[in-house]
């Protein structure tokens, strides 16, 4: 009996949520009594592979095959599944990414495992059979769900295990091959396209997030929400009215029907709070909200807020951020 | 070309969210159910490219006990030709994926669209199980889908950008926005609706793989401390030193 871990890397690095995922797999193998092995996909470097030894990972394969730099569902699948053979792994931690999701759903059918994905604490184990705590509800509430199968399959959401960091430990890395042929990679992507991220964070792995709602006016007035997150280190989000004309792109809103963060920090700024907004961000650690209407619904979900214009209050933050720095 | 779109039936998304009193299932009394927001955007695109072909048929098929069959007529009033009913409660995503890939085979669909998730359980597996289960590419989540002939290319979200995928039929995508504007019923297709076939099947293949023990609500907040909008620097103070955040 062993734990496998996927890791995600993207260019060359391990990606933050994978570091969670990977300190997550570990606790669940000392659980059990035995080690966690990672498999790493996407374009990754030996030293930052090793450095998952910090995380409690003791082994870690990696196939160096380039056409795995990006997501294939075909092949990661086969190599994740060969991984898992390999190590005799009853237990898969994977994170509950697109991948993760895109993968873990393919390998539960494949292992005739039973699968429980926006995974949000780690498993009690009842002699044999996991009981973990998910997401349900968009949010709004949570199920603890039984796995009774041999083999389980956990994808852990990102920020709700706190990454470990044993400074010094190492993990050893291991070149490892799914013998992948051509057919594995007939869903190979034609192109990929990454977008422009304001300050260079990524919004679904983002630890902070600066949002803004309608009561922003326009497009034209969201330097005033990039200040804020650039100096914080953030990324920018926005509700789905702002994205629907297009003030915003898409992927940067936030919501029942857009992406679902969890960040230790989300502030809203002229955003009224809407069941279907909070959906998607009310499992953030500490939630600020500024908003002129002192009736604005989101005050409730919120641990912070300031009632007052959004135009004048951003100003004095950025600048509050600037002289903490 | 045949289209296969798997709809779920779930609590309205402003309903608030409360458990039977020993935890163990949602309470629906009172609460309205509709089609699930993201299988509208499946259900959608598919009557599209069904109406850009010019031939073709859209099924609707749903995995639910008689009282989804309103939602069901709704999919058909938006432009479904026919519904599937699988006469059984979805108890979780593997079971229902083992209907939806019976069904798809016998039928031979040639694509298979379904939301990203339902928004009540928030699985996000469904997609992936029905593709290993046909042996088939899925593609998850898809955020555009365009078809030309048997080809289909596709726009699949990543974190930080997307994929540019294509995939020859049958194929299973899973939907999300911004695919289409999703379409709401007509008069004309609420008349039309009532008269299109809606058959009923009995459940195959093996059980659930999971349970829900317990259900909890998330832990109610303190409350929100105010900071008056002119010393609103202050803030920041309280989010270093108090919350602890940045
Ligand atoms: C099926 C469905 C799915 C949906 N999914 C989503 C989703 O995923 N994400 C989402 O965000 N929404 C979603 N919505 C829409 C949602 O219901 C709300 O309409 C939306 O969130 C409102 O956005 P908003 O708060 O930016 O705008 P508004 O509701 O217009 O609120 C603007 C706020 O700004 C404040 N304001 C105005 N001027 C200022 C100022 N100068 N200073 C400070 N405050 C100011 C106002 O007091 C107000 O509270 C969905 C709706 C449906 C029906």
């Amino acid at each position: 009996m062993s734990v496998l871990v996927v890791v995600e890397c993207d260019g060359g690095e391990v990606k933050k949520s994978s570091l969670e995922v990977a300190s997550y797999g570990s606790q669940v193998a000392q659980m059990l009594g035995t080690t966690a092995t990672a498999v790493a996909v996407g374009e990754a470097t030996e030293a930052n592979l090793a450095q998952l030894g910090e995380q409690g990972i003791s082994k870690v394969l990696y196939d160096a095959e380039p056409r795995l730099k990006d997501f294939v569902n075909g092949a990661y699948t086969k190599l994740i599944a060969a991984a898992a053979e390999k190590e005799g792994a009853q237990v898969i931690v994977l994170a509950n990414s697109n991948i993760g999701a895109a993968v873990g759903s393919r390998l539960s059918v494949r292992l005739k495992a039973s699968l429980a994905t926006n995974v949000v604490e780690l498993p009690k184990n009842d002699g044999g059979s996991f009981t973990v705590k998910r997401g349900a509800f968009s949010g709004k509430a949570f199920a603890d769900v039984v796995l009774t199968g041999d083999r389980k399959i956990l994808a852990v959401k990102k920020n709700s295990i706190e990454a470990l960091h044993e400074a010094g430990k190492t993990a050893q890395v291991e070149a490892f091959s799914a013998s992948l042929s051509d057919a594995d990679f007939a869903d190979a992507p034609k192109q990929v396209v990454m977008q422009d991220q304001a300050g260079g964070v990524l919004l679904p792995e983002a630890d902070r997030v600066v949002s803004g709602g309608r009561g922003m006016k326009g497009p034209e007035n969201w330097h005033l929400i990039e200040d804020l997150a650039k100096a914080l280190g953030a990324a920018t989000a926005c509700s789905k009215p702002v994205s629907d004309v297009d003030w915003r792109p898409h992927h940067e809103h936030v919501g029942q029907t857009g992406i679902t963060v969890s960040p230790n920090l989300y502030i809203a700024c002229g955003i009224s709070g809407a069941i279907q907004h909070l959906a998607g961000v009310n499992s953030s650690k500490v939630i600020v909200v500024i908003n002129k209407d002192p009736e604005a619904p989101f005050f409730k979900a919120a641990d912070y807020g300031i009632v007052g214009d959004v135009f004048e209050v951003l100003p004095k933050l950025t600048q509050a951020v600037k002289e903490l720095n | 070309m045949k289209f296969l779109v798997c709809i779920s039936n779930v609590p309205d998304t402003t309903t608030k969210i409360t458990f039977t009193p020993d935890n163990k299932e949602f309470n629906k009394a009172g609460v309205q159910f509709v089609i699930n927001p993201w299988d509208e955007y499946a259900l959608t695109r598919a009557i599209e490219l069904k109406e850009a072909q010019g031939s073709g048929t859209v099924t609707v098929l749903n995995v639910g006990e008689a009282d989804t069959e309103p939602n069901i007529r709704k999919a058909l009033a938006i432009g479904a030709d026919d519904a599937i009913r699988v006469n059984a409660a979805p108890t979780d995503a593997y079971f229902v994926a083992q209907q939806i890939a019976a069904i798809a085979k016998e039928g031979a669909y040639d694509v298979i669209l379904m939301g990203k998730e339902s928004i009540d359980y928030n699985g996000f597996q469904v997609h992936g199980m029905v593709g290993e289960l046909l042996g088939i590419p899925t593609v998850a989540p898809a955020m555009k889908l365009d078809m030309s002939g048997n080809t289909a290319t596709l726009e699949r979200e990543i974190e930080g950008g997307k994929e540019i995928v294509e995939v020859n039929t049958p194929f299973v995508a899973s939907c999300q926005q911004p695919m289409c504007e999703p379409r709401i019923p007509n008069m004309r297709g609420i008349m039309t609706a009532r008269t299109k076939p809606l058959k009923v099947v009995e459940p195959v293949g093996e059980g659930a793989r999971t349970a829900v023990a317990e259900y909890a609500l998330p832990p109610k907040k303190q409350g929100v401390k105010l900071i008056p909008a002119e010393s609103a620097g202050d803030l920041i103070k309280l989010l270093r030193n108090e919350a602890k955040v940045i």
